[in-house]
């Protein structure tokens, strides 16, 4: 903070009309913090960067960043990463989505995207729930959870997305939560250092159409729950499976180096030369 | 001068969109589109474009838009219910302003149909299936050598309008095959975006220029500003507001309305005398031209216009065919698409007679023809 200037006053847009959209005490705007935070550190230019967000709450964030923007249609960001990246290869491309974005409507684009290897950064802002539309039932709502689309509880199992993203392929998968506000910004971080498809998901929280369903009356009840409920990589070795059932793993849990899709597509067209 | 060829339609509207500066295409198997895939697959990486086969026709169109917001020539190509999954991001390029093409190759519907057999049955789908009131450019090429230049085309107006543009050919144009001899790079005009002017500090991306088409830069060149499938205002920023939101929507329409007059694009075959006019378009407008010089041997008085243009829907050319003849006939393979446009700009001046055929099969000049003698009679 140079001068008493906080970074993230370098990156937020001058010509939007503030102040955002998001209730009080969502989590999206500290995550947002923690991502201009993590992209001053990169090394990234502005007009390198260019951020694609979906359909929600989440989807805001990218009318507030001052990069190359673009708010796409529910759950299809990962499509129209795809075109830019395909185009403009030499562009950072990071793609924002929320839970129901990316796993719902979007799953599909999600797992082929992880499965292509393409050069880009997804990071899932998980708040178990479908806030902008009234609070319904998402696939990362626990069972029983009531939401308004599931009065009597929750009868569907929510899908592990760490897993999801690192079964369908992805090159690099962390898992953060914004009370863990400087993990989260380290490993945003890394996903933009990293080539090949990364995903971070972010345990997130919704007090207006999750907590007050819970039992978690106030943001910081929710941000107490973050707290208590997730466990860092290592300290998860030394528990026992029954203990970490209702635990919620940190860090980076996949870590692979695997030749992206611009890299084999590259290799590709370097035999076309060898031709001529 | 160049050779003469023999040419598919799919594989003359692969040679249209590389002439026009297509590099770029994503999309998902379908017939009887497939060879426009094929074809892209197998031209674009040693032109150092990119071909994708993506995981279903939303995300076809998905990749196509970025490309296109990238800076890329993008285009799809698809059949009727790959179509009906594309309109959401259809919709999401009209009011984004982004240029792209697609092409459905129609064939017999409804759902997965009669494939893939001939059809027309797209016509209201490629006008009006996108959600939202949006504007639309739709081209229909009746031969080979229509594919291409319609496809060149397709691609000048998408730059020159910042709009999707639809191009519907059917099953019979797209498989059938002829002596084509295509122009030369240098015959063709291309028309590419205009781009901004001015430095980024002072560039409003959503300001009319006067046009109606606000100039745009690619990602990366420096502009950063935001595009957003939400109704937005100048910036690019979401607004509710009435006073910006009725002028975005107006100006959306009003930039290829104001063109109407250039877009009458058709070809009329014996209409300078004709009592009887026919309007058709697709493969039933080449049966119709055979149908008419029949029928002309005949001594019946009978013209045709060929529509190339089916929307914005050509009533310039419809309406001057209306004040000669007393009766229009449009045959189509579908239960009357094209007749309730024809009916619609008629209002009462002739009648309007109808040839539908839903069996999925050429229409055949004797069946106009019978048609025709029927009217006479």
């Amino acid at each position: 903070m140079p001068n008493g200037r906080h970074i993230i006053y370098d990156y937020l847009r001058t010509t939007k009309r503030f102040p955002h959209m998001w209730c009080p005490g969502c989590g999206l705007g500290t995550f947002l913090g923690a991502f201009l935070r993590a992209v001053d550190k990169s090394g990234y230019t502005k007009d390198q960067i260019v951020l694609i967000s979906g359909i929600g709450c989440s989807g805001r964030i990218s009318t507030y960043a001052d990069f190359n923007t673009l708010h796409t249609t529910h759950g299809r960001a990962l499509t129209f990463a795809t075109g830019i990246k395909l185009t403009k290869p030499g562009l950072k491309v990071i793609v924002i989505m929320g839970d129901g974005d990316a796993t719902a409507i979007g799953g599909n684009h999600f797992i082929h995207a992880a499965r292509r290897n393409l050069d880009i950064t997804a990071i899932v802002i998980n708040n178990s729930v479908y806030g902008m539309t009234g609070g319904q039932v998402s696939p990362e709502t626990p069972l029983d959870v009531r939401t308004t689309t599931s009065p009597y509880g929750n009868v569907e199992s929510p899908f592990d997305i760490c897993k999801l993203a690192e079964a369908a392929g992805a090159a690099f998968v962390a898992r953060s939560t914004v009370y863990h506000v400087k993990l989260m910004e380290r490993l945003i971080g890394r996903a933009i250092d990293r080539k090949g498809f990364d995903v971070l998901e972010i345990i997130s929280q919704c007090p207006v159409q999750y907590g007050r369903r819970v039992g978690l009356k106030s943001p910081v009840e929710m941000l107490q729950w973050q707290k208590d409920h997730a466990v860092t990589q290592e300290k998860a070795r030394g528990m026992s499976e029954e203990d970490l059932k209702d635990k919620i793993r940190i860090g980076a849990l996949v870590d692979n180096e695997a030749p992206t899709y611009q890299e084999k597509l590259d290799a590709m067209k370097q035999s076309f030369k060898g031709v001529e | 001068m160049q050779k003469a060829e023999l040419l598919q339609g799919n594989d003359a509207c692969v040679r249209g969109a590389l002439a026009a500066g297509c590099r770029f295409f994503a999309g998902y198997p379908i017939t009887p589109a497939s060879e426009i895939a094929h074809g892209m697959a197998r031209e674009l990486p040693p032109l150092d474009g990119t071909f994708i086969q993506m995981e279903d026709e939303i995300a076809s169109m998905g990749a196509v838009i970025g490309a296109s917001l990238a800076g890329a020539k993008a285009m799809t190509g698809t059949s009727g219910p790959g179509f009906s999954l594309m309109q959401e991001h259809i919709s999401y390029a009209s009011i984004a302003e982004v240029p792209c093409v697609i092409i459905d190759v129609m064939r017999g519907g409804p759902s997965t149909g009669v494939p893939t057999h001939l059809a027309q049955g797209d016509v209201m789908q490629a006008r009006w299936g996108a959600h939202g009131d949006h504007p639309m450019i739709v081209l229909a090429p009746s031969s080979v050598e229509e594919c291409f230049r319609l496809t060149v085309e397709a691609f000048n107006l998408s730059e020159k309008y910042r709009t999707p543009v639809v191009i519907l050919t059917d099953e019979v144009i797209a498989h059938m095959r002829e002596k084509v001899i295509l122009p030369s790079a240098d015959e063709i005009k291309i028309f590419d975006r205009r781009k901004p002017t001015q430095p980024p500090e002072w560039f409003v991306p959503y300001r009319d220029p006067g046009t109606g088409v606000p100039p745009m830069p690619a990602f990366g060149e420096g502009y950063r500003y935001h595009v957003s499938g939400l109704v937005h205002d100048e910036m690019g920023y979401p607004t509710t507001r009435a006073d910006e939101v009725d002028p975005f929507i107006q100006r959306l329409f009003h930039k290829i309305s104001r063109d109407f007059d250039k877009l009458q694009w058709g070809e009329e075959y014996y209409t300078d005398d004709s009592t009887l006019d026919i309007v058709a378009f697709g493969s039933v407008a080449r049966a119709a031209q055979r149908a008419v010089k029949q029928a002309r041997e005949r001594g019946m008085k009978v013209g045709l216009l060929k529509l190339q243009v089916l929307y914005p829907f050509m009533r310039r050319k419809v309406t001057k065919l209306m004040r000669n003849s007393p009766t229009i006939l449009v045959p189509e393979i579908n239960m009357g698409q094209i007749s309730r446009e024809v009916k619609r700009v008629n209002q009462g001046k002739c009648k309007v007679e109808t040839l539908n055929k839903v069996a999925h099969e050429t229409m055949t000049p004797q069946e106009i023809l019978d048609k025709i003698g029927e009217i006479y009679a």
